[in-house]
């Protein structure tokens, strides 16, 4: 009984898997971990969708967790086709070195 | 014999915890991409696993197929046809990087306070034990069935937007070398 795992146990997973998917954004330069890790965030996001269907006993939670992961197959290919533009364009990436639009 | 059963499950789901942040963890601190898109895969196989233990078997296999078959794949594409050579010889991390840590642990612990202090019932019963891929197509073609339709039209969007972003445009190319900085090598 003391080893039951509850939907707290999958939040608190979610949680850490969102902060280190955050990390992962903030501290890299390189725009492909960056893109990663957004990968990371929207998995965090998936559990926690997850963990709250079953908690509910009902499958509308899946079904939003289905559109996430479509959601995040059109982010990834988007986001790496900008970044093999980018590429070829300016030769970098690196996220602090693109600062055309910086003061 | 319940008791065996939920043993086994908190083994399960421990292991697949481990493998999902430990995964994510070694994918954001790694210097060469392609060991990042390993561990990226290792943390997707955890979170599939946890899909897995909460019944959600379709989930399970679409995250197998879309994210570890699919996306996982694209990211070593685009890793081998962009020079990463450079980019692994240069300072990984921002400067700023201390107090961006800071501010993440703060936030992992703000979280888990918040969540220690809600209320949560325990999972009875279980969800997916009459055909979990037939309720969730029952959900997606009913409730949900606009919204499927829109997504259908955004997967097309990607797809052109991919392809017309990827395209080599040499005019283009001409005018940056032309005007802007161009390439720095």
């Amino acid at each position: 009984m003391t080893h039951a795992v509850s939907p707290l146990h999958y939040l608190i997973v979610s949680a850490l898997l969102l902060v280190i998917g955050t990390l992962g954004v903030l501290l890299r330069r390189n725009i492909v971990v960056i893109l990663m890790s957004i990968e990371l965030i929207l998995n965090a996001v998936n559990i926690n969708l997850v963990a709250f269907s079953r908690m509910h006993n009902q499958t509308q939670g899946q079904a939003f967790a289905l559109f996430v992961i479509a959601v995040a197959v059109a982010e990834a290919v988007v986001g790496l086709g900008v970044l093999i533009a980018l590429f070829r364009n300016r030769g970098t990436v690196l996220a602090d070195e693109l600062d055309l639009l910086k003061w | 014999m319940t008791a065996n059963h939920e043993t086994l499950d908190a083994a399960l789901f421990y292991l697949f915890s481990l493998l999902a942040l430990a995964g994510g963890i070694l994918c954001i601190t790694r210097r060469n991409a392609v060991l990042s898109a390993v561990w990226l895969v290792v943390s997707l196989l955890g979170v599939a696993g946890l899909f897995l233990l909460e019944g959600a078997e379709f989930l399970f296999v679409a995250q197998i197929i879309v994210y570890i078959g699919g996306i996982t794949l694209l990211f070593l594409f685009v890793i081998m046809l962009v020079n990463l050579d450079a980019a692994a010889k240069v300072r990984q991390f921002r400067r700023s990087w201390p107090a961006i840590l800071v501010a993440g642990l703060a936030l992992a612990a703000e979280l888990i306070a918040l969540l220690g202090r809600g209320r949560l019932p325990v999972i009875t019963g279980n969800a997916g034990s009459a055909g979990n891929t037939e309720q969730l197509a029952d959900t997606l073609f009913s409730h949900d069935f606009v919204a499927f339709e829109l997504v259908s039209v955004l997967l097309l969007v990607a797809i052109v937007g991919a392809v017309w972003m990827g395209q080599r445009r040499p005019e283009r190319e001409a005018l940056q070398t032309e005007h802007g900085p161009g390439v720095d090598a």
